[in-house]
């Protein structure tokens, strides 16, 4: 584990195992460096092969997810997936976790968390136009509201609608919670964004806000290792977000994109500087770097501490230097600094230099392609089943702390399955919902199954036909061989449903190590979806006095079924008043719920015999003269809206 | 002869967040929308002029009490001394209470919390350029969203500058206040987001007969300059 033996003197310690590499991966590195690495380059090698960054234990498993379709434009790999809508446009999107540092600090780690995942939207050049949370709590404890407040804090304050999400309470996540995000971000679908470096001489500019020695060694100290009882001594590796300057930051990189004056942007998120300059070099180019050059806040920072700093709202561009000029001017306007670093090279070397001297200079492959990825040991072990008593919770108190009205697009608010966004100006829009499997769940596979299929129906409920998925794996340490089972048979059951669904998995991200005092979550696999509604007119709403109510069900348990209730739900939609996924609370829960977003009226109803509880289901209700267009297969009339 | 299309200008500071809602909205509404970045000192070829909602300069130390030093704010008290029109919304209400061209504050919600919800609104005055397409007494549902709404009126404000008042009050505001106006008439403020309420299929249309308001009145006033 990436922690100092404080009783022996650091000096006497072997710095690798200090900062989370094996005695093998130090080996490793001297072997592909062919010498001795010197202490900045360990502190950069131990940032990029760690968990967070490198996948060391998940990059195998994760192989196995379908990630092609026909509108995949950017799978896996890149900043955020991208799928094409047609008409020109693009739909950017992905998820993320920022589950340590919101443990160790709720409120600047959830605000973080928002900004880290807009900068990688914006770094496909598209602007984020929804956000999306998950939170997984032990209780609703002033905690739990930090995080909210703190998520409020950066959304509220940058622009961009926070339009749906989950909230679980589970005690399992009382010393480890997560907090995952997701955004979703338009774009001209013929104006992609590669975050990789081109052409030898082009100049790589950081702009935003002043680096300091906040975060630093975040992305190792935090996400790569378990919590223990003495985390708050990690609290200086959480980073303080600035939502203010990540609005300016918003706007910089989209007039940049817009006006073609960059030619790839990178967010400097997990790893700073690092990490963001490995990745543009890694595509066989290669970056010298300019560490004095980098504005500072604090003074007397070491080289390294500028190399890994976390520094929020910070971006890279590669610039043809024709275009400096031009990109400063931007800059300016929004009053950001913005200060050319380094160069692209040809040399395939990421290089840094301080003070005349170089510090680093390493092989840009060896940090990215060259990050061991380990074949893990699984091993079945069941976990006991859980039976969860949820706290009486109000999720409205949650929706209405977030702004999920700005940008003009919400036709569908949050509160129930899927919001809805305009696609403006046409009528089309897109459905977007983010899920976790069912509140207690201990199988691996089953919650993979559940989250997908969970969140895919949301977005069909709310008449948008799923088109592509993002996830965030939320597990304990894959070092014990049950939690690497676990996250395989999740990562299986993802895949399977994807599959019967016949969509891809475009971007996603891993968060490892959620274990507190030995005993771990337990498997959380999160899945967004992005859904296409043809008519944002026809989006079902409330039920209305006299509606037919109907209860459509996957006649059996098998994915080709559940994924046939889905279709069923989307090509339905625009003849329903209300449609509602029967999720985790169950067809009553599910009939309150109908109730309370159509204004309290009341239905009755009788639930019919077959309905099976472990089968996907949803509520419907419509005018009793259009119940027969829905076919005669898939539902069955249970009563009438008094 | 074709109407003309009044010229209104949206003021953009750095941290606006509702600026294109509302260009967006006033344009949907027949009038020329123009953007005016917040270095601007110039607005004298402008009709009207709206301050949109957003987080001005950031707003970490009070709402509003950075943007009122702005060039765009100097220019905006200048246009409204002059009669100009002037509408803030949310964030520029607030601006326009520290730039002292409206009356009160506007202080952290009742529940120190934000709150965003379809607001209740009652129209107290229906014969200004900014309500006059409503009726007096008349019922309207916009959408809030907002942190620091609680309006506080300075002692003896005289009940007729109170343009809008909350049915259901979502942030303690004395007396449900939810918007005002200057003693002459020409600037008002207001927390909720008419910009947002300009199409049913976003939940409600009602803010689009405040911005139709000040459409008509900047038109009377483009007729008049012509």
């Amino acid at each position: 584990m990436a922690r100092l033996d404080r009783l022996t003197e650091v000096a006497a310690q072997s710095l690798h195992r200090a900062l989370g590499l094996t005695d093998w991966e130090a080996s490793r590195i001297r072997e592909l460096l062919g010498r001795e690495p010197n202490h900045f380059e360990i502190r950069v090698f131990s940032l990029l092969w760690s968990e967070h960054c490198g996948y060391k234990h998940s990059a195998r498993l994760l192989k196995r997810l379908p990630s092609a379709g026909k509108r995949v434009l950017q799978g896996p790999g890149e900043n955020a997936g991208v799928l094409d809508l047609g008409d020109g446009t693009a739909v950017a999107f992905k998820v993320e976790s920022h589950n340590h540092p919101s443990a160790v600090e709720p409120f600047q780690g959830a605000a973080t968390g928002i900004g880290g995942i807009l900068r990688d939207i914006i770094a496909m050049g598209a602007r984020p136009v929804a956000l999306l949370d998950g939170l997984w709590f032990g209780e609703p404890d002033f905690h739990f509201w930090q995080a909210v407040a703190g998520i409020g804090h950066y959304g509220n304050c940058v622009g961009v609608p926070t339009v749906g999400g989950q909230t679980v309470f589970d005690p399992a996540y009382a010393s480890n919670c997560l907090v995952n995000a997701m955004c979703v971000g338009l774009l001209d679908a013929g104006r992609l964004h590669s975050a990789k470096a081109s052409g030898p001489g082009r100049v790589v500019v950081l702009y935003g806000a002043t680096t300091g020695r906040d975060g630093i060694g975040g992305a190792s100290v935090l996400a790569s290792a378990e919590l223990s009882e003495d985390d708050a001594d990690k609290r200086p590796s959480v980073q303080v977000g600035d939502p203010f300057t990540g609005k300016k930051l918003i706007e910089v990189s989209l007039e940049l994109v817009e006006s073609g004056l960059v030619e790839s942007l990178q967010d400097c998120g997990a790893a700073g500087l690092a990490s963001s300059l490995s990745e543009m070099a890694s595509a066989g180019t290669g970056i010298d770097v300019h560490l004095d050059r980098v504005p500072l806040r604090e003074d007397g920072m070491e080289p390294w501490e500028i190399m890994i700093s976390e520094s929020q709202e910070r971006m890279v561009a590669v610039v043809r230097p024709q275009m400096l000029d031009a990109v400063r001017d931007v800059c300016r306007r929004w009053e950001l600094p913005c200060t050319p670093i380094g160069e692209v090279t040809g040399s395939g070397v990421l290089r840094a230099f301080h003070g005349g001297a170089t510090v680093g200079e390493i092989p840009a492959q060896l940090l990215t392609d060259e990050c061991p990825r380990y074949e893990v040991e699984q091993r079945e072990e069941a976990r006991s089943v859980r039976r969860l008593d949820p706290p009486p919770f109000e999720v409205r108190d949650v929706i209405e702390q977030y702004d999920h009205l700005v940008g003009s697009r919400t036709v569908r608010r949050p509160g129930l399955d899927a919001a809805v966004l305009r696609l403006r100006p046409s009528l089309r829009g897109l459905a977007v919902s983010l899920q976790g499997p069912a509140p207690g769940e201990t199988n691996g596979l089953r919650a993979g199954v559940q989250a997908t299929l969970g969140a895919a129906r949301n977005v069909a409920c709310s008449g948008g036909e799923p088109i592509g998925l993002t996830d965030c794996l939320n597990f304990g340490n894959p070092e014990k061989p049950e939690i690497a089972h676990e996250l395989a048979q999740a990562i299986e059951g993802i895949s399977i449903a994807a599959e019967a669904l016949g969509i891809p998995v475009v971007s996603g991200n891993v968060s490892l190590y959620n274990d507190a005092d030995g005993v771990s979550i337990p498997p959380t696999p999160v899945v967004g979806c992005v859904g296409l509604v043809t008519d944002v007119r026809r989006v079902p709403g409330r039920w209305r006095r006299g509606d037919a109510v109907l209860l459509a069900m996957s006649p059996d348990g098998s994915l080709a079924a559940e994924a046939a209730l889905i279709r069923f739900l989307w090509k339905a939609a625009p003849h329903l008043s209300l449609s509602h996924d029967v999720g985790s609370s169950g067809v009553h829960g599910a009939l309150a719920e109908a109730t309370a977003w159509s204004g309290g009226l009341e239905a009755d109803v009788e639930i019919p015999t077959e309905y099976d509880s472990r089968r996907g289901a949803a509520i419907l209700a419509c005018s009793p003269d259009r119940v027969a267009r829905l076919g005669s297969r898939g539902f069955v009339r249970i009563g009438e809206v008094r | 002869m074709a109407m003309p299309r009044p010229r209104i200008g949206v003021v953009t500071y750095p941290g606006s967040q509702d600026d294109r809602d509302a260009l967006w909205a006033l344009a949907a509404l027949d009038a020329e929308a123009v953007p005016v970045w917040h270095e601007k000192r110039d607005l004298s070829r402008l009709d009207a002029v709206v301050l949109p909602g957003g987080f001005s300069y950031g707003d970490y130390l009070r709402c509003g009490a950075i943007a009122r030093f702005s060039p765009a704010t100097a220019a905006v008290c200048e246009f409204a001394e002059a009669g100009g029109l002037v509408l803030g919304i949310c964030n520029g209400f607030q601006i326009l209470c520290e730039a002292g061209l409206l009356p009160g504050a506007l202080l952290r919600n009742e529940t120190l919390r934000f709150v965003c919800r379809d607001a209740r609104l009652r129209v107290e005055r229906n014969l200004l350029p900014f309500t006059s397409r409503c009726t007096a007494g008349q019922l309207l549902v916009i959408p809030v969203k907002h942190g620091d709404g609680r309006y506080v009126p300075p002692p003896g404000l005289d009940p007729a500058q109170v343009v809008l008042r909350y049915v259901d009050n979502p942030n303690g505001s004395i007396d449900g206040i939810a918007g005002v106006c200057n003693e002459a008439g020409n600037v008002m403020g207001l927390m909720p987001h008419p910009e947002h309420a300009v199409d049913p299929l976003l939940g409600s249309d009602h803010g689009a007969l405040i911005l139709a308001s000040l459409v008509d009145s900047a038109r009377r006033h483009a007729l008049a300059a012509a």
